[in-house]
């Protein structure tokens, strides 16, 4: 784990959240993302070090909102929330318990988290009980991430579930797929952190629900509304990417020797590398941009500059980069469709579609339209 | 996506502007469209802003609500918006014009509809969520709004319904719209930003379309096209400006939100029209006036219906509606494919890259040619195209062509770059061929196994008939109190 260290620089690692262990499975194949992740370097103020700071801002209504509706939902032991819950999963729950973690210092949340959890778990008893702010932890390449999630761990009849409390609204029975998608990735963070946690204490993982509950505003009101979101599918792809994440090692030890992105940063925290040397550092590792990128990763301009001047195929996104079967140069494409570059092996078939397109374009583009459209055009004027 | 867009994407990165999609316009851009911009407050569901909306681009009317949060203010909004959309809307229902049918009734029809135009997928959405957030209010009980908001939610509704069918126009999303026609040379998911994709299109005087989308995407030359506003804006400018309304509401304090939000409105506002002005600019494909003609229909039904005073469109579809509307969007997308690629040689050439159509010169003809012989004696006109491209049609497919709308081919034999042709419909009833019915040697001519093909209406039950394992007849919708008091928070 030195190397990591080095690369990072004299500063402590950056603690993943939930959000950003999600936003690893969004672009598996990126070696870039996965060592500065790895490495716990703080990819914002990197970005912004390097002249293209990340494009994502936080509306101070949307913070306060979803405080707001945080809030409403976990007031007085979560009240409101188990309201929703005997709903949605038509139980009788009488009463629950409530177990605020947060009231044990920072330091201690973690412990304390883990010994609750041990033994509601070792329980047999049935009754439902809240664990609200609890603090999970992740192993992610070697280092422990904490998460802090914003979600209460429900358990009923030995299951746990795990709450995620989102404040986009859910209007007759529906809510934004991608919002709820990008919900169900989180959730699965916190599952499987949770199941890690079972299992490091020798109790059956299976016995947290891969249904979790998500609860948001319903239609235009503040009143919170809840449903079970099933997350096997998020589960399955987190897993195999942290497995990848372990591959992280052979990637950097295969980088040249004495790299680091440290920002050198001065007495006041400010970063004061000389750019150019770290933007070279970076360089090194290569990057896997796709437009998708620009909504997730705090690095995504920079990327995006660089695949725009080695003129890559990738910043069309890849729908583009599907259709060009592997072509990966926006010049070498080109070349092929207009006849004057030779196909490599392989790309014989993509070439001979690229120069038919390419005549297809040219005929219709500038030659005698079809006398048909002509004609039709004619009818159209009368 | 095919590889012709592909590489209409690969050009536009090279010569740093878009490149055509399309030789015709596949849209209806009305002479007077009603250009609606709405903003909306970050974190809510659907707590309108501001909105930039008019038919006149010199004359735009700013509609502000200076506490996002008051649901009076809200209702004030929508009211404010109903005195503009309302009289734009019903006022093309009072020129009509009678439609002739073959075996049926004749039928009266707007001669024009309305048209609103909006900035991106996200405004259209909006324009269907505030739409669903006051078609249930009533004029009268405990909460009681202004008359004409319930027929504002109404027709939001109906355009934002609208615009799900593909080829319908009457709600026209600029961004979309713009993609039909030209490709440019950043991603689809860049494409989303009006600003950036109007750079590429049809950048400032002196500037690249790369250079114009980048200046697109800073937020303080271009603020967003909405209905979600730029953070920064919000956190150093807005939330200022409400907490001196919200501390006192003085009109000095509203102005200044207006200005705020002018300010955030009027680029985008120029744009719209700017895109309107360069659609409007490329010829008119032969069947966009068909599908306007559609739209004028549809828009005439609602109009009855709504100076009927028919409830509110429900919440949720039932099970019956939900699959007609499933069927009719369906047939409306392949229609519009197929209307698309007649059109537009350029969109008939993904076809021709695909093997599913060829155009060439007609090398030889048999006008005469017949088959059978005595009474059961048919015209079937033999007609050999040459052709250069890669033609992957199997003998017996059924053929269309662009160039004799409503004839109908067969594949004789299809091979070596030529391909045999044999016409079965549309060459006229006597002996010999309708003169010009047959193309002569030396014509171009296309052919393609996409045709019109007029896919009959899904046969679903009456609505009261709903079978059991689709939860049995759905319940009348009554209107409700609870309905017409629904929060707005």
């Amino acid at each position: 784990m030195d190397l990591l260290d080095t690369l990072r620089g004299p500063v402590p690692p950056l603690a993943h959240d939930a959000r950003a262990i999600a936003a690893l499975a969004a672009n598996p194949g990126c070696a870039r993302r996965a060592v500065l992740d790895a490495a716990g370097v703080d990819k914002d103020l990197t970005a912004r070090h390097l002249g293209f700071p990340a494009p994502f801002g936080q509306s101070r209504f949307a913070i306060t909102r979803g405080n707001a509706f945080e809030d409403l939902v976990k007031d007085n032991g979560c009240a409101e929330l188990l309201r929703l819950l005997r709903d949605l999963l038509g139980l009788p729950i009488p009463q629950v318990g409530y177990h605020d973690v947060a009231q044990v210092g920072a330091h201690l949340r973690h412990s304390h988290t883990r010994a609750l959890i041990d033994r509601a778990a070792r329980d047999s008893d049935d009754a439902g009980t809240f664990y609200d702010h609890p603090l999970l932890s992740l192993e992610i390449a070697g280092h422990v991430s904490y998460l802090e999630p914003d979600v209460v761990a429900f358990r009923l009849g030995g299951r746990f579930h795990i709450v995620e409390i989102k404040s986009f609204a859910m209007i007759d029975g529906q809510a934004e797929p991608a919002k709820v998608a990008a919900a169900a990735r989180q959730a699965a963070v916190y599952v499987l952190a949770l199941r890690r946690l079972l299992e490091d204490l020798g109790h059956d993982p299976g016995r947290v629900s891969h249904e979790v509950v998500l609860v948001c505003p319903e239609n235009f009101a503040n009143r919170p509304a809840a449903a079970l979101v099933d997350v096997r599918r998020e589960l399955a792809m987190l897993r195999r990417q942290l497995t990848r994440m372990t591959r992280v090692e052979e990637i950097v030890s295969g980088l040249p020797p004495g790299i680091t992105f440290d920002l050198v940063r001065d007495d006041a925290g400010r970063p004061a590398r000389p750019v150019a040397e770290l933007t070279e550092a970076i360089g090194t590792v290569p990057a896997r941009y796709a437009p998708e990128c620009l909504s997730t990763c705090d690095l995504c301009l920079f990327c995006r500059d660089e695949a725009r001047a080695c003129g890559s195929t990738d910043q069309l996104g890849r729908q583009v980069r599907d259709q060009l079967g592997g072509v990966a140069g926006i010049a070498e494409a080109l070349a092929l469709a207009e006849g004057a570059g030779r196909p490599a092996d392989g790309q014989e078939e993509i070439a001979g579609l690229l120069r038919l397109a390419d005549r297809l374009r040219a005929e219709c583009l500038t030659a005698e339209p079809l006398a048909g459209a002509r004609l039709e055009a004619l009818e159209g004027a009368r | 996506m095919s590889v012709l867009a592909a590489l209409a994407r690969l050009r536009a990165v090279r010569e740093g502007r878009a490149q055509p999609v399309a030789t015709v316009r596949h849209c209806h851009v009305a002479e007077r469209p009603l250009v609606f911009i709405p903003l909306t407050l970050a974190g809510e569901a659907a707590a309108p802003l501001a909105a930039m909306v008019g038919t006149d681009p010199d004359a735009p009317r700013l509609l502000v609500v200076p506490q996002p949060r008051d649901r009076d203010l809200r209702f004030a909004f929508a009211a404010e918006l109903a005195e503009v959309l309302l009289p734009y809307v019903e006022g093309f229902g009072k020129a009509t014009e009678t439609v002739e049918r073959r075996n049926a009734e004749p039928y009266e029809r707007c001669s024009d509809a309305p048209q609103i135009m909006v900035p991106n997928a996200q405004a259209a959405a909006f324009t269907g969520l505030l739409g669903r957030s006051t078609r249930f209010r009533r004029a009268e009980g405990p909460h009681a709004v202004h008359p004409s908001v319930p027929f504002l939610g109404r027709w939001l509704t109906y355009f934002a319904d609208r615009a799900k069918y593909p080829g319908s126009s009457l709600l026209l999303t600029a961004t979309d719209a713009l993609g039909l026609h030209w490709a440019t040379g950043q991603s689809g998911l860049e494409d989303a930003n009006l600003a950036a994709l109007m750079g590429w299109i049809d950048p400032p005087p002196g500037l690249t379309g790369p250079r114009a989308a980048q200046e697109a995407e800073d937020p303080l030359i271009w603020p967003p096209a909405g209905p979600a506003t730029d953070p920064g804006f919000d956190n150093e400018v807005l939330a200022p400006a409400i907490d001196a309304y919200t501390r006192g509401p003085s009109p000095r304090a509203v102005e200044r939100i207006r200005e705020a939000l002018r300010g955030q409105l009027e680029p985008t506002w120029r744009l719209m029209w700017r895109a309107a002005e360069l659609l409007r600019a490329l010829p008119a494909g032969a069947s966009v006036a068909q599908r306007w003609d559609a739209d004028r229909g549809s828009f005439t039904d609602f109009l009855g219906r709504m100076a009927e005073e028919t409830p509110p469109q429900p919440r949720r579809d039932g099970a019956v509606a939900a699959a007609s509307r499933l069927a009719r969007m369906e047939r409306a997308h392949a229609a519009f494919d197929v209307q698309r690629a007649y059109d537009d040689p350029l969109v008939m050439a993904e076809y021709r890259l695909t093997g599913e159509a060829f155009a060439g010169r007609v090398a030889a003809a048999d006008p005469g040619h017949a088959e059978g012989e005595g009474r059961s004696r048919k015209l079937r006109p033999l007609v050999t195209v040459e052709t250069a491209d890669p033609v992957r049609l199997a003998p017996g497919t059924v053929l269309g062509t662009p160039d004799r709308r409503g004839q109908e081919a067969e594949v004789v034999a299809a091979g070596d770059g030529s391909v045999t042709i044999k016409i079965t419909k549309g060459m006229g009833r006597g002996r010999t061929p309708a003169p010009g019915a047959v193309p002569e040697v030396g014509e171009r001519v296309c052919y393609s196994s996409l045709t019109g093909d007029f896919q009959a209406a899904a046969a679903l039950p009456e609505p009261e008939l709903t079978p059991w394992t689709h939860g049995g007849p759905p319940p009348e919708y009554v209107p409700r109190d609870e309905d017409a008091s629904e929060e707005w928070s």
